[in-house]
């Protein structure tokens, strides 16, 4: 295992904001949102902002992209279309037994429950499984279901398989959609902001909820080129604190970044793509972690202001952004932000800015107080 | 991969290293080896079945070695138990939810629940399987100690159904 590297060779955006990993950067680049209010969707008694994808056009993609779309849900056309848009990029072949797909997912098709609260599409590992057979590939998938950190997670569960030398290839697919079940939950929590999100600011109320899928492909190679992207460090710590609540002293996101400064230099690092749900909790519990790790001065920004929170496709997608931004010399805005409100000042802004850094980490946070990081780096170098 | 100890529950049956310890229900098993977590009464069942699965593993282990352990779990269900019964509280006519049971729709919170009890600040991790495959989870399992130091991985299945069809099949590993 020792000398392999894991590099990405392959991603996808599928979004409100666009089809394509491109178009989304570009679209973030341009500060763009399609975060607005909600009224009587989904059967809720209460509006929500939001950031939602249009059905009718993913089932009319899935109709002229897919083999049989009839036979998938929303849910499942989403993960199958944006991995397969990522697996065509790269050229892999999908049904070999050294690939793998793994699935961040926190609730897949739980709006089936609504019709029928035995729906046996309700099982995670049943949509898993239909994305895997579309692509002919016979091995089990992997379902990575850790809340809101899954995104993160997937990646990570994705390069130990690769590391362990059974597998050549993984394909990872981070998706969710809203539904009455999930947008009624986070209403009862009060957790969400009628309002466009503020991540770190002074008057953040709360977070949006959005929908999206992603996908990146990681390969285990001998070698890496100055263009790839390679992985280089990953971790996860539970705070112990509170299965709701985030810890006040930022413990578990605190030693996931230690963990990953272990093995690269801040100086390194371009920004921190941090969770900021605009929470009062998350927002605050990760400016005490990125003190205490002596982040302070490096970059931090937060993308939900562009697409809410997209709960599994989160990790996933801001990965593939924060990819795209090093790939163009700047560490994307932080939308929604105006002045600091968290106990400690964070570098963050919400203008574009340049960057000739080479490396991210991308941290996530989430319910059963869980949190997660990985870090990337552009270019042959360790 | 060496295995430290193991346990086994299913309904009526609780096989702690082997031996036969006891044929209680989740809650008798409470009241049996625990008694002292009122906490445990706020948990749903696939919670409350691996966090006694998880006391009787982790009884008598070091705190410091607990501080940097991690948990890795996995199961088929998912949470889809608690999934169905706050879907009955967001029908139309009968539209009341609640954040306590919410909460439990995330089947990590399992591995959340026993991070604080046992203040375990190592990895937590969940994965949903389409079945039980013992050797695709030890391989997980043994990967995870490519990218991170556990002191010992508390790991296994933990499926809830129903009061007559669950299992927890749990152990303790180290490198």
């Amino acid at each position: 295992m020792g000398d392999k590297v894991i590099i990405k060779i392959a991603d996808n955006i599928i979004s409100p904001l666009g089809f394509g990993s491109d178009c989304n950067f570009k679209a973030v680049l341009a500060g763009n949102s399609m975060l607005c209010r909600h009224e009587d969707s989904f059967g809720l008694p209460e509006p929500f902002c939001g950031s939602l994808l249009d059905r009718d056009e993913i089932s009319d993609l899935a109709k002229k992209e897919l083999i049989d779309a009839d036979r998938y849900t929303f849910f499942e056309k989403l993960c199958i279309l944006s991995a397969k848009s990522a697996i065509e990029e790269c050229g892999i072949p999908a049904g070999e037994k050294d690939v793998i797909f793994v699935l961040s997912t926190t609730k897949g098709n739980v709006e089936c429950l609504s019709d029928d609260v035995s729906d046996p599409r309700c099982y995670l590992a049943s949509s898993a499984g239909k994305v895997a057979e579309y692509f002919g590939n016979k091995n089990t998938p992997i379902v990575v279901s850790n809340a809101c950190i899954s995104g993160v997670c997937a990646q990570i569960a994705a390069i130990r398989e690769l590391l362990g030398g059974k597998y050549g290839y993984a394909v990872v697919t981070g998706c969710d959609i809203l539904s009455k079940f999930i947008i009624s939950g986070f209403q009862s929590f009060k957790a969400l902001s009628p309002v466009m999100c503020r991540p770190y600011d002074k008057t953040r109320i709360g977070l949006n909820l959005g929908e999206a899928a992603g996908t990146i492909v990681l390969k285990a190679a001998d070698s890496s080129d100055e263009d790839d992207w390679q992985y280089v460090s990953s971790s996860i710590h539970n705070d112990a604190n509170h299965i709701s609540g985030p810890s006040r002293t930022g413990e578990g996101s605190y030693r996931v970044l230690s963990d990953i400064l272990k093995e690269i230099d801040s100086d390194d690092i371009g920004f921190v793509n941090a969770h900021g749900t605009a929470t009062a909790y998350n927002d605050e519990m990760e400016s005490i972690a990125i003190h205490r790790a002596g982040l302070d001065d490096v970059c931090v920004n937060g993308l939900k202001g562009y697409y809410g929170h997209t709960l599994g496709a989160a990790g996933v997608i801001e990965t593939i952004l924060s990819m795209k931004a090093v790939d163009n010399g700047v560490v994307l805005a932080t939308k929604g932000f105006e002045s600091t409100g968290t106990s400690y000042r964070l570098n963050i802004s919400n203008q574009v800015r340049d960057t000739d850094k080479t490396a991210f980490i991308k941290i996530l946070s989430g319910f059963g107080g869980s949190n997660a990081g990985i870090a990337y780096r552009k270019g042959g170098k360790k | 991969m060496k295995i430290l100890s193991d346990i086994s529950i299913t309904p009526g049956s609780v096989v702690l290293k082997g031996e036969k310890i006891s044929t209680a229900d989740i809650s008798g098993l409470y009241r049996e080896f625990i008694g002292d977590y009122p906490k445990f009464f706020k948990m749903d069942s696939l919670c409350k079945l691996g966090f006694i699965g998880a006391e009787l593993l982790l009884k008598g282990m070091d705190a410091q070695d607990k501080e940097n352990a991690a948990i890795v779990m996995f199961n088929r269900n998912g949470s889809l138990v608690t999934d169905r019964n706050y879907q009955k509280t967001i029908t139309e006519d009968n539209y009341f939810p609640s954040p306590a049971l919410f909460v439990y729709t995330l089947s990590n919170i399992v591995t959340g629940e026993i991070a604080i009890r046992n203040r375990i600040y190592g990895e937590s991790s969940f994965y949903v399987l389409e079945n039980k495959d013992a050797d695709m989870m030890d391989d997980m399992v043994e990967n995870t100690f490519l990218t991170s130091s556990p002191t010992f991985i508390l790991t296994g299945w933990v499926d809830y159904n129903n009061e007559q069809d669950y299992e927890a099949e749990l152990k303790i590993v180290t490198k």
